[in-house]
């Protein structure tokens, strides 16, 4: 990876002319007659990243499924890359999801398959070359710094480690929009910050859009205000109490979007529940 | 829950079996062809029962001379023992007894295995990764199934008639010659014909009724539990019933 600019930069404000890539229009979606999301309507603009916070169970991973097509809404109309994923055939949607990397709330890896076998597999699907592979493979693991895993399963492994690997298998095609399920969900603080680290590196290092489903506070907020430092390969707070303007909030509550916009308009909201949500 | 509710829930979920079905059948003539994937099933369904399949149709062949003999000296009729024997094996208890074995060991290892997968979110995770589950999950097992089953019952078939044969020369006083050449000219080809199409349907039930229960497992590990026991519930039940409706056709088209 070559780094020309290693001072700490927010990232631009997403264009807001650009064609949004992912768009959700009045979705609604219950299962066994209860209502889970209710008329949710939102954007996501090419280089943003949109944190999706919330009250466990209050339909967020629901939320993640349907952007990947991996459900379908019962009405309203879902666009990713233009497309409408709410109404494509699951071969064109297959199509689609190459463009698409997942983080899934308890990593989801397989646990036949090694760490390399894991993070390679999509490579392995599309056929690449083996030196190809295992080149990506050694590049991304050593981008989550797991490079010494590559031959352990991943019952081997620590719950902070799976995150990571579950990382490294969804970034190794560079995906342009990339959608984690509750990241940090169930870690303890030091591997969480670990974790947003890698996440906060990922967005700096390589850019694409993001949705990031998460309960915790202290993760949004540290999204929000912290940036990828190259040249020390940290994670650090952007200067004069900064915030990185491509990261921007969703709040869901009681099935419905109550709030949209930036950390600072979420600061300063005079709803009751965000107020108590927030404190 | 009401009675019309529980029909409607039971109808989705056949709808959902015969769906999954046609999908998985229908992906042999899609690509790609997972051949890894296929090779792999076809060596844990098919060299894996070949233990349990073989001890199976030895004793049951054996069994079968002990008791047929017996019944048949009444009257007169030793000598036919082995007509009985290769009969009964290889129109029917070769290919349902074989069905049975394999529909305990695999349809629950595929429920279990995919199950876990479904709750893991692993299935999930493969769909996210572009990978289609029925594609690279459940047609290959579908395959080696079917394929694996159809030999394995042809051992079943062969074991049982030589177990009927070490049976009966040993312990009924049977003339080995005679045993062998009653039981290869008692069959007709319809007889083998009908021994041979049963495996066939029963692999299809055995891995789609697996893989189906597998892949709609919910509710964690109990949900595992519960799906496993169900496949091979259900595999087990639908042999025997499509076995009545295969010797009834044959029958009817072949003659008793």
């Amino acid at each position: 990876m070559a780094h020309s600019n290693l001072l700490p930069e927010p990232a631009p404000i997403p264009d807001a002319n650009a064609v949004p890539v992912v768009e959700f229009s009045h979705v609604s979606i219950g299962f066994d007659g209860k209502q889970v999301l209710r008329d949710i309507s939102f954007t996501a603009r090419q280089g943003e990243t949109r944190i999706l916070l919330g009250p466990a169970s209050c339909g967020k991973s629901v939320l993640l499924k349907l952007a990947n097509g991996l459900m379908r809404p019962d009405s309203g109309k879902i666009y990713v890359f233009g497309e409408e994923v709410s109404a494509l055939p699951q071969s064109d949607l297959f199509r689609l999801r190459e463009k698409i990397g997942m983080v899934f709330q308890e990593s989801a890896l397989f646990d036949s398959l090694t760490v390399r076998e894991n993070v390679a597999y999509r490579l392995r699907e599309a056929h690449a070359e083996d030196a190809t592979v295992e080149a990506r493979v050694q590049e991304v693991l050593r981008f989550v710094e797991l490079e010494h895993t590559l031959d352990k399963f991943p019952s081997q492994l620590s719950g902070g480690m799976r995150r990571r690997v579950a990382i490294a298998r969804a970034i190794i095609t560079h995906p342009e929009l990339l959608l984690y399920d509750s990241p940090t969900g169930g870690l303890d603080p030091i591997t969480s910050a670990t974790i947003i680290d890698l996440i906060v590196k990922q967005r700096d290092v390589y850019g694409g859009t993001s949705l990031l489903v998460t309960h915790r506070l202290q993760d949004a907020y540290m999204l929000a205000t912290h940036t990828f430092n190259r040249e020390t390969n940290q994670m650090q707070r952007i200067p004069n109490s900064g915030l990185d303007f491509s990261t921007t909030f969703l709040v869901l509550n009681n099935t419905s979007v109550v709030f949209d916009g930036t950390l600072q308009e979420l600061q300063h909201a005079e709803d009751p529940f965000l107020k108590e949500f927030l404190s | 829950m009401e009675i019309g509710e529980i029909l409607r829930e039971k109808i989705l979920r056949v709808q959902e079996y015969v769906l999954l079905s046609v999908e998985a059948m229908a992906n042999l003539f899609r690509r790609p062809l997972y051949w890894g994937d296929i090779c792999t099933q076809a060596d844990i369904i098919g060299v894996g029962s070949l233990p349990i399949v073989i001890l199976t149709g030895f004793f049951t062949g054996g069994v079968l001379a002990l008791q047929s003999s017996s019944t048949l000296s009444e009257f007169g009729a030793k000598s036919i023992t082995g007509q009985l024997v290769s009969l009964s094996m290889i129109r029917e208890l070769g290919p349902v007894l074989t069905g049975l074995m394999v529909s305990g060991r695999n349809a629950s290892g595929m429920a279990s295995e995919l199950g876990s997968m479904q709750v893991t979110e692993q299935i999930d995770a493969m769909r996210a990764l572009g990978t289609d589950p029925i594609k690279k999950l459940v047609t290959p097992r579908l395959i080696a199934t079917v394929v694996m089953l159809f030999f394995l019952t042809i051992v079943s078939d062969t074991v049982g008639t030589l177990g009927g044969g070490m049976v009966g020369t040993t312990m009924m006083n049977l003339d080995a010659s005679q045993y062998f050449h009653t039981s290869y000219q008692a069959l007709a080809y319809p007889d083998v014909l009908q021994g041979l199409i049963k495996p066939l349907f029963f692999g299809l039930i055995i891995a789609t009724v697996g893989c189906y229960y597998g892949m709609s497992t919910k509710g964690g590990t109990r949900g595992v539990g519960h799906a496993t026991t169900q496949a091979v519930v259900t595999s087990s039940v639908l042999i025997i019933a499509v076995d009545f409706i295969i010797s009834r056709l044959m029958l009817g088209i072949f003659g008793g």
